[in-house]
């Protein structure tokens, strides 16, 4: 297929592999779309609840505000099995080493989303013990502020996430 | 306890038949669990499922409150000392509020300490329903969870609407509250008193003759008044056993001597009592509620006249959380050069408190919830100490769970109920 | 008992005791701390037989330097006590009443922690809310209070205790 060469473009591939990358261009467009989508609607959060945020989180998966909604009822316990990981609360200088474990023992693809100004920033303490920022250990695709955030905050978090994971692409 | 070895002995003491014992395994359970009630870590040694050996190890959470504290005003310390055993916020609050009070030697408004006992003991059916759902869910029952946290939030509607916050208020401030009840709160409360006693009963009628639940908790975890008292657990493990403790009974506070409740005692010291008295405080709390809903009826301050020592903001519930009341606002920003002064001074620097310590203690959910303050006159505190229920009712957990099988450690420490917030501070 | 009672017994054994605000405070030495809290565990008028909280103060300027405190309750006669020994700063030894509560161990632990006093005969003085290879001890007043400067719009503002506005 005649290609229109522009200067630099693809420098040093002829017409024929230029036209393979268009059509596998569109093949992995649309598996990549579909497999956003599989992604973003079956997230397992992993249970990373450390402070008052947790309770936040708990009864955001509870009854009233309801994360199943968005498929993620089942908080995995084992972080093998888990693909989200809500660092929700104020992570102590003790408990970092833990916390990049656990974020290491996920699979990819993996994302995090920082619950609460102490796992964003330290929160209101800012002193020795406390971590000032979770992205300082892991690196944080949502922050959400708040102490501790409502459950609306989170919903609205995760589905920022979600957004984020379907226009990701990662076959690309 | 066996004196020789120093462990509870079980139903068969499992170092007696040392020839046939093959070697013991280490297993770590946590600081990231899904049944340890936050971010405690054992250390456990196991001889096939009987635990021989059990090592709390504590300070994932560990958030330097009490030296933050160090570094800021009284008034300032309320918002830290809230965050320490999260679940009951409004008692962390009471206590440090207290302690000051006592040194400042100022006695708040009646109506300021029936809104206070209110929201103590709303707080408590609160800690206890998050208690419920996850012991709940700890042993199985994964229903009682949405149960649980269902109750919690008609609780937490009421808590946002008179404080602005559903966690970690700082409602309960030096010198009194810092707003009064807005309109529609009692309502809303009365129909609370409306539907969760039978809410109780569900959940007891679910669990309390529930074989799987009875197996589980039943003779699991026991703790003999002795021990616990050399122990220094407080709270419902204490109660459990026999003691009848209770800070609102024994040194009131807040005006607590004058309300009608029990202190519920059990004498079987095992996880079903313990479950028992919980669900039975929540209907004494329910008790105390209707009744300091009466006493609201009359109007009055909820927060000290002098100048010195009162916020000195009129505020109220806004879009996004507390803010200054608009026509305080006006007052302060066009009408009066002195407020505006003195409200500068109060917010920046804040109180003056004597010197001298006190101790104060409150029955929080947990147990013996105590605030040490020492002051050296000065705008800031100079030590403060919170002395948390869990971090005695966590020591207890050994002698509770050695010699158990491994299934009943997770029983025993829902039962205990400890908040790590308030372990590690 | 009242606190003018439990003042005046307190007094018998321990001279150096007041009351302030309702609650008795006795200052012990460090020596007869342990035969002390034996006393008032096993006299029935007494009876302190609940440990609630053992912890520490540090007054850099003045001599001794570290003020441990104990606070001891009496579940028969729900009075309430409070012991207080003076170490000094080269010489932060006390001897560990775990022997007599068993709850002391974490108090102990959480106060070793915190200011570097030592408790003799304790089973595992060992840190117990910081981590095992921590440096230094965080609520001494000679111990800054850390963290980092946080960045806010547009400014780096330092951490609280050292903010000079």
């Amino acid at each position: 297929m005649p290609v229109e060469r522009l200067e630099g473009f693809q420098a040093g591939k002829g017409s024929d592999d230029a036209g393979e990358d268009v059509k596998r261009g569109l093949l992995l467009t649309s598996l990549d779309r579909a497999s956003s989508w599989a992604r973003k609607q079956s997230m397992w959060p992993a249970t990373f609840g450390l402070a008052c945020c947790a309770i936040e989180m708990m009864a955001t998966g509870a009854g009233d505000y309801d994360l199943s909604r968005w498929g993620m009822e089942l908080f995995r316990a084992s972080p093998r099995q888990a693909d989200l990981m809500i660092v929700a609360g104020r992570v102590s200088q003790k408990m970092a080493p833990a916390l990049r474990q656990i974020y290491d023992q996920m699979p990819e693809p993996k994302w995090v989303i920082s619950m609460g100004v102490c796992a964003s920033a330290g929160g209101m303490f800012t002193n020795y013990a406390v971590v000032q920022g979770v992205d300082t250990i892991v690196p944080v695709d949502v922050y959400v502020p708040g102490c501790p955030p409502k459950p609306e905050m989170l919903m609205f978090a995760i589905l920022k996430l979600q957004e984020k994971v379907r226009t990701e692409g990662r076959f690309r | 306890m066996n004196p020789d070895t120093g462990r509870s002995s079980g139903p068969a003491d499992p170092l007696s038949t040392t020839e046939l014992r093959q070697e013991t395994m280490v297993i770590n359970m946590g600081p990231q669990h899904p049944s340890t009630h936050g971010v405690l870590r054992l250390l456990l040694e196991l001889d096939g499922e009987t635990v021989v050996t059990c090592k709390p190890i504590v300070g994932y959470l560990h958030t330097g409150i009490e030296k933050n504290c160090e570094y800021r005003t009284w008034q300032q310390g309320v918002t830290f000392v809230t965050r320490a055993d999260y679940l009951a916020p409004f008692h962390n609050e009471l206590a440090y509020c207290l302690a000051v009070e006592r040194m400042l030697g100022i006695e708040v408004p009646p109506r300021a300490q029936v809104l206070r006992v209110l929201f103590s003991e709303m707080n408590r059916i609160a800690s206890h329903l998050v208690w419920l759902a996850t012991a709940g869910m700890e042993l199985g029952a994964v229903s009682i969870m949405l149960f649980g946290f269902r109750e919690r939030e008609m609780l937490l509607d009421i808590f946002e609407m008179a404080t602005g916050l559903r966690m970690n208020h700082a409602y309960i401030r030096i010198g009194g509250v810092i707003m009064d009840l807005p309109p529609g709160a009692i309502e809303m409360i009365e129909g609370l008193l409306d539907v969760v006693p039978g809410r109780i009963h569900e959940y007891e009628s679910l669990l309390a003759r529930n074989p799987i639940w009875v197996e589980r908790n039943a003779g699991v975890g026991i703790l003999s008044a002795g021990d616990a008292i050399a122990l220094g657990v407080t709270g419902p493990t204490l109660r459990a056993a026999g003691v009848p403790k209770d800070v609102r009974k024994d040194e009131p506070y807040s005006g607590y001597g004058s309300y009608e409740f029990d202190a519920v005692t059990r004498d079987t010291a095992d996880c079903y009592a313990r479950f028992e008295i919980r669900l039975e405080e929540m209907r004494q709390s329910l008790g105390i509620i209707e009744q300091c809903l009466d006493r609201l009826r009359e109007p009055g301050p909820v927060m000290v006249e002098d100048p010195k020592v009162r916020w000195p903001a009129q505020l109220e519930v806004g879009p996004d959380g507390i803010g200054n009341s608009t026509a305080y606002v006006t007052h302060i920003m066009e009408e009066s050069m002195e407020a505006l002064i003195h409200h500068f001074k109060m917010v920046t620097e804040g109180v003056k408190v004597p010197d001298g310590e006190v101790y104060q203690p409150v029955e929080s959910p947990r147990g013996e919830l105590g605030m040490y303050v020492v002051s050296d006159g000065e705008h800031r505190p100079y030590r403060v100490k919170i002395r948390d229920p869990s971090f005695a009712n966590l020591q207890a957990v050994p002698t509770m769970v050695e010699g158990g099988l491994l299934a009943d450690a997770v029983a025993v420490i829902a039962s205990v109920d400890p908040v790590l917030g308030g372990v590690d501070r | 008992m009242s606190s003018s009672e439990l003042a005046a017994r307190m007094r018998e054994r321990l001279p150096d005791t007041v009351v302030a605000r309702d609650e008795v405070t006795s200052v012990v030495a460090r020596e007869d701390l342990i035969g002390t809290l034996a006393g008032l565990r096993d006299d029935p008028a007494l009876a302190f037989d609940l440990l609630a909280s053992i912890t520490a103060t540090d007054w850099p300027e003045r001599s001794p330097r570290f003020w441990v405190s104990y606070e001891l309750y009496s579940t028969a006669h729900r009075h309430r006590v409070r012991l207080k020994v003076g170490l000094s700063e080269d010489d932060a030894r006390v001897p560990s009443v775990t022997s007599l509560y068993p709850t002391a161990d974490w108090h102990e632990r959480e106060t070793y922690d915190f200011f570097g006093i030592t408790f003799e005969g304790h089973p595992d003085l060992s840190r117990i809310l910081l981590p095992d290879d921590w440096d230094g001890h965080p609520l001494r007043k000679t111990e800054e209070l850390g963290g980092v400067n946080t960045r806010f719009k547009g400014a780096f503002v330092p951490p609280v205790d050292r903010r000079t506005t």
